[in-house]
């Protein structure tokens, strides 16, 4: 027996990390090659990625006559590219919005959901479907309206918490309450609604990713961008917090104003991601579950693979959702929950054996 | 040499209950003092203060710099701090419990250097053989060691405890408090911490401060503190202190006892 003390053990589990990582990196590349493929045209995996280089370098490709004739390179540009990732730009968000919030809140079940910003953004927009009542107009009184809400929601439950004291139950317990609130008032305006107008908010509620664009897909990624690298920087605070408030402030962590950060910059990415897709369940929950079961819990290492296995799993939902039934595309969010559910029970009863 | 800790006046209140009164004391390097006192006497509280986790009135300068002109990160360099053992641990394994003891030196990357002090601490803390065990999967009184191992590798100056060997079996609270003893001497460290058992914060001790109702009632060597007397004031029980090679021993009476054995003994 080796008397390193764990040095070993350690170094062998930041390998397994790495290589985790990097196996997340290349089953996504694949997977949006074969995601791109999907659709009426027909496309090849390999037409797929010439395709989008030719798009990304329209001199150095040289694109075969039937790509060109088919009008590939405008199909996947225009039609498909933006959708497959918006699809990982979303489930990368949602996971380590999930992840945080899980990490700050010391608590498996703390998720966008049941913390009720979700079902605030469902009803931001059900106000704005049903009653037409919202702050910005046109394409986006219904976007502007589910953000609005998110973030009050997410306001809201922090305000609670700062005048309680910032403990993990209250802001559990307030986040739970906003949920049943906000579910009540979307209830309300789907009983007051015309059933046009209840289809519509049913639609929306269930979480799709058809109406992706390339200007929503920019708003996302910038919001995503911008956020994660501080989260990233902050990873050891989120490690010092999974031991209780009291340790990591003798570990020199800011407490109150990290909770508070971490908190916003969370609520901020899923608030953004959902306002324009809809309810997207249970990624933000069960991706970082399944990484954490795979790789441990140092959040340098979780929050970038939990970001990875959201990804993963949204844009694998998405395709699975598309093709599932011919000729009919299955709202994204059902297919995570049916996806995503089965596999985290899975390994939840098979780490409990062991 | 002014002392490594001095602390003036002490006090704080939850909310309008005063749970500490003007306490006053000063540590040297190198020494151990034991916090003892009742159940809810105020030894927690004042660990809490010291690192400033809580906010008291008063004066604290550590090595002559004002605590308050201190920054989080900074106090977390000088001063450890060991929980009671709560259970609170989170999923991580034993190396990376003890290694985020690491995180008032680290940025973001852990060095050589960072990794070997976690195996010595965990060497030294005779845990080395379960480094890779999930720390929420251990028994109270390996915690309790992954804890103080945790504290060490801080390295700070001053190191706190409450009631570091609550969780543990004989062998192993005498084992912990010999290496608080003697890491304080061999390194220079100031330990403070919250004992209950009398006999052993009078064994391991260099000195013991008496707390009751947040209030100091007597400070200085176990000899001199430990008396009958003290135990009538402080517990409000009887109790024969006995000598044993000049550390103090209290046992305590029933009180049908009081008078035979307090004659037999």
């Amino acid at each position: 027996m080796m008397t390193d003390f764990g040095r070993q053990e350690y170094e062998r589990l930041t390998e397994k990390r790495a290589l985790f990582i990097t196996g997340l990196i290349l089953v996504l590349i694949v997977l949006a090659g074969v995601a791109v493929t999907l659709g009426s045209a027909d496309l090849s995996v390999a037409d797929s990625y010439l395709a989008i280089f030719a798009g990304l370098f329209p001199d150095a490709v040289d694109l075969p006559e039937r790509m060109v004739e088919s009008n590939a390179v405008g199909i996947v540009w225009g039609w498909r590219l933006h959708r497959v990732l918006f699809a990982i730009v979303a489930g990368f968000g949602l996971a380590i919005a999930g992840t945080v919030m899980q990490g700050v809140l010391r608590n498996p079940l703390a998720s966008p959901f049941t913390l009720g910003i979700a079902s605030a953004a469902s009803c931001g927009a059900s106000i704005a479907i049903v009653l037409g009542a919202g702050l910005l107009s046109g394409g986006y009184l219904i976007v502007g309206n589910a953000f609005l809400f998110a973030m009050l929601a997410a306001g809201a439950i922090y305000g609670m918490a700062r005048l309680r004291g910032m403990g993990s139950e209250t802001m559990i317990l307030a986040g739970i309450a906003l949920m049943y609130l906000f579910s009540a008032v979307t209830s309300l305006l789907q009983y007051l609604g015309t059933s046009e107008k209840v289809q519509e908010v049913v639609f929306w509620m269930f979480g799709s990713l058809d109406k992706s664009s390339w200007p929503k897909l920019g708003i996302v990624a910038a919001v995503v961008a911008i956020t994660v690298p501080p989260l990233l920087w902050r990873a050891w605070d989120l490690n010092a917090l999974a031991e209780g408030d009291e340790t990591a402030k003798s570990l020199g962590v800011p407490v109150e104003r990290s909770m508070a950060g971490f908190m916003l910059a969370a609520s901020l990415v899923t608030a953004v991601i959902i306002c324009f897709t809809g309810t997207i369940g249970f990624i933000g929950l069960v991706a970082p579950h399944i990484t954490r079961m795979v790789i441990g819990a140092d959040h340098r290492t979780l929050l970038p693979a939990s970001g990875l296995v959201g990804a993963v799993l949204l844009l694998g939902a998405d395709c699975l959702a598309r093709t599932a039934i011919p000729g009919t595309i299955i709202p994204v969010g059902i297919m995570t929950a049916f996806l995503g559910i089965p596999f985290f029970l899975y390994l939840f009863m098979r780490r409990r054996d062991a | 040499m002014t002392p490594l800790l001095c602390a003036r006046g002490l006090s704080f209140s939850y909310r309008d209950r005063q749970v500490l009164a003007d306490v006053s004391f000063s540590l040297d390097r190198g020494e151990v003092l034991g916090l003892v006192g009742p159940n809810g006497s105020g030894k927690t509280t004042l660990l809490r203060c010291l690192d400033r986790i809580l906010d008291p009135e008063g004066d604290f300068h550590l090595d002559g710099r004002d605590l308050y002109s201190m920054s989080r990160p900074e106090i977390a360099r000088m001063i450890a701090y060991v929980p009671q053992n709560s259970g609170a641990l989170g999923s991580a394994t034993v190396f990376e419990t003890v290694l985020m003891g690491r995180r008032p030196h680290l940025r973001w990357s852990v060095s050589e250097e960072d990794k070997l002090k976690v195996s010595e601490a965990l060497a030294l803390l005779g845990i080395g053989d379960f480094a890779s065990r999930r720390a929420d999967r251990l028994s109270g009184g390996e915690r309790q060691r992954v804890l103080i191992a945790r504290a060490l590798v801080q390295d700070a100056r001053l190191i706190l405890l409450d009631e570091p060997t609550s969780a543990l079996d004989m062998r192993n609270q005498i084992g912990v408090m010999a290496l608080l003893r003697r890491l304080a001497e061999e390194h220079r460290l100031a330990v403070v911490a919250a004992i209950h058992d009398l006999n052993l914060a009078a064994r391991y001790c260099h000195r013991i401060m008496m707390l009751k109702e947040g209030r100091v009632l007597g400070q200085g060597a176990p000899s001199s503190l430990l008396t009958g007397g003290m135990m009538r004031a402080v517990y409000g029980i009887e109790a024969v202190v006995k000598d044993e090679m000049g550390v103090p021993y209290v046992v305590p009476l029933r009180p049908s006892e009081n008078d035979n054995l307090a004659e037999i003994l």
